[in-house]
């Protein structure tokens, strides 16, 4: 019968139909021979490395020889490591500066190009303006880094002598050497190059909106502040939800960005886990010790992309309860 | 719908004239700053790399320059052979690119049209695999390399990359995908047509808008990354563009005429995608996020 259905023909047509309405499985899996390729190259590059990482986890391993297996070791050595707690410290600093500032800014940000500017200057002013906020977004975080650590730089840096051209000479500093400044430094560059992904994304959804919702709030009165609490952030909840999953893990993943900018220096005042399992991994060659940090980065990652996906669905499933 | 809730909550709260609350100028003004200070990075960088050594010492990075002084960016160009570095980035970006969407395809086919048995399941575990960090893979791919004699070749990166990129591929063309119009893939199979020929000729001419987003973001994440090339890319021949500059940087050997030349070539091309694919980048990123 399933024969039939794969050659078509003329005569198939009615089995197909009958066919498919009594047991649509059979049609349904010679699907998966599509998948076979794909299923393939991920077992190989991402699930056989994943599970060695795992593994190697609860060695003692130096990345030549065979690894000695030693538990939970590594895990509580972990436990009593400050360099550790200091690195995912510092991440809690990188969400602000990679989710929660550049989603709020990217908020405000959008409803002003999109419902001001785009309303009384033209959407090619608003176009061209978010264009230079997002700019910064395609370029590689490495060449940020340099164009950064340049203009930071204590002798000569641009921002220094800015300061000092506008008579503000007392508040130069080494941005990027001194343990105090050195990591709101890097969160001021994060900010800078993530906050033009959540305000393409917002623009993007207000355009969903219908403008009827703005129109009746602009003839009820509503000043901009109030269309923008009541109209739009509830219209554009599900993107709000998407831009902070993905910054948020964006954030606890930034590794290219201290390496070029500070090297998680000076003494370890901007280390974050991905760089401190780098480290670990390739100058230290502690790969046990490393995989252990790299272990619990991704634990952390997939518990949040689990509970954000859920809470997403669950919005979205309780919207549509209310629209039906 | 909570919306129309709230603008009624609006309407008892508030009478109050809606234009007065804002007036014009002063927000325009406020966003051009606030876009100045988004550009003004590239500016300094492009003014400071026209400058000559001399002149960079006596007048400082913020005066603008004299006159025109190439030689800064062509001995920087010389010294570390941007042209190869660019030809290795072009090369694995564009690989990558063209191989992850293909198996992008292949996945999305199976999941969004054949509606495979489990799909949730395979569908959630691409999204889990596109969302592991670099970190939990990197040592065993660069064991793995190194025992299968590929360490070091731009093959795997090429090889590593178009598998992570496909994960977020799989996971948008998938959704995409199920909401193709069933009747036009029923109406070829009864016409004949196989499954390949379905996917081939209707799914993927169909699918062209989404696939050429998904080219442009694979292109350029791809030319972007940073973590895994730094590590299977040790030799200077193979290194891409952000690997080179990024390690020279790290280094700190760099004097500013140096640095600046470094950073205007590696934001050039940025700069070109961005002008090139601006549109595709908005639109994408804009079904990426609701999808």
């Amino acid at each position: 019968m399933t024969v039939t259905v794969e050659r078509g023909g003329r005569g198939g047509r009615v089995v197909a139909k009958q066919h498919h309405a009594k047991n649509p499985r059979r049609p349904r899996d010679s699907y998966a021979l599509f998948l076979l390729p794909g299923f393939l190259a991920f077992f190989a590059i991402i699930v056989v490395p994943f599970l060695m990482n795992t593994g190697v986890s609860f060695t003692d391993w130096q990345g030549v020889g065979s690894p000695e297996w030693s538990g939970l070791a590594n895990y509580r050595e972990l436990m009593d490591d400050s360099e550790f707690w200091a690195s995912f410290r510092h991440s809690l600093f990188m969400v602000v500066a990679m989710a929660a500032v550049p989603t709020v800014v990217g908020l405000v940000l959008a409803a002003a190009l999109f419902d001001f500017v785009g309303k009384n200057f033209g959407s090619r002013t608003a176009a061209v303006l978010r264009a230079c906020f997002y700019l910064p977004q395609v370029l590689p975080i490495a060449v940020a880094g340099i164009v950064w650590s340049w203009i930071l730089a204590p002798e000569n840096g641009s921002l220094n002598e800015l300061l000092k051209a506008v008579g503000l000479g007392s508040l130069q500093q080494d941005w990027l050497g001194d343990p105090d400044i050195a990591l709101y430094s890097v969160m001021g560059v994060m900010v800078w190059v993530q906050i033009g992904f959540p305000l393409v994304v917002f623009m993007a959804g207000l355009q969903r909106v219908d403008p009827q919702l703005y129109e009746a709030a602009e003839l009820d009165g509503a000043g901009w502040w109030r269309r923008f609490w009541h109209v739009t952030l509830p219209q554009i909840r599900p993107e709000i939800y998407v831009v902070l999953l993905w910054c948020t893990i964006a954030a606890l993943k930034v590794f290219g960005a201290v390496y070029v900018l500070t090297k998680g220096g000076p003494g370890g005042a901007t280390n974050v886990p991905s760089y401190f399992s780098f480290t670990t991994f390739f100058e230290k060659t502690q790969v046990g010790y490393g995989a252990a940090i790299s272990t619990v980065l991704t634990v952390i990652i997939l518990v949040l992309a689990l509970v954000g996906l859920k809470l997403q669905t669950r919005a979205e499933d309780a919207e549509e309860g209310l629209r039906v | 719908m909570t919306a129309v809730r709230d603008v009624t909550a609006v309407r008892t709260e508030a009478r109050r004239p809606a234009r007065a609350v804002i007036s014009r100028y002063p927000v325009l003004v406020a966003l051009f700053i606030g876009a100045l200070f988004m550009v003004l990075p590239f500016l300094i960088v492009a003014v400071n790399a026209v400058k000559s050594p001399a002149e960079y010492s006596s007048n400082g990075p913020l005066s603008l320059p004299e006159g025109l002084y190439l030689d800064g960016l062509k001995d920087f160009w010389e010294r570390v052979d941007y042209g190869q570095k660019l030809i290795n980035s072009i090369l694995i970006s564009g690989s990558v690119a063209i191989g992850a969407v293909a198996l992008s395809v292949l996945n999305a086919y199976a999941i969004g049209i054949g509606r495979i048995k489990g799909r949730t399941w395979v569908l959630a575990f691409f999204v889990l695999a596109n969302m592991l960090p670099q970190e939990a893979l990197v040592y065993p791919i660069y064991y793995l390399s190194k025992e299968a004699g590929l360490y070091d070749t731009r093959l795997s990166v090429i090889i590593v990359f178009t598998v992570i990129q496909a994960a977020f591929g799989t996971y948008l063309l998938s959704s995409v995908l199920g909401q193709f119009p069933r009747e036009i893939i029923e109406a070829a199979r009864i016409d004949g047509a196989n499954k390949w020929q379905v996917l081939w000729r209707i799914v993927v001419p169909v699918s062209r808008p989404t696939i050429g987003v998904l080219l442009v973001f694979f292109f350029i994440w791809t030319w972007n990354e940073f973590l895994l090339p730094l590590v299977m890319l040790i030799s200077n021949d193979n290194q891409t563009v952000s690997v080179a500059l990024g390690v020279l940087q790290g280094q700190r050997l760099m004097d500013a005429t140096m640095t600046n030349a470094a950073a205007l070539l590696g934001v050039l091309p940025a700069i070109v995608f961005f002008l090139v694919f601006q549109r595709t980048l908005t639109r994408g990123i804009a079904v990426g996020a609701v999808k």
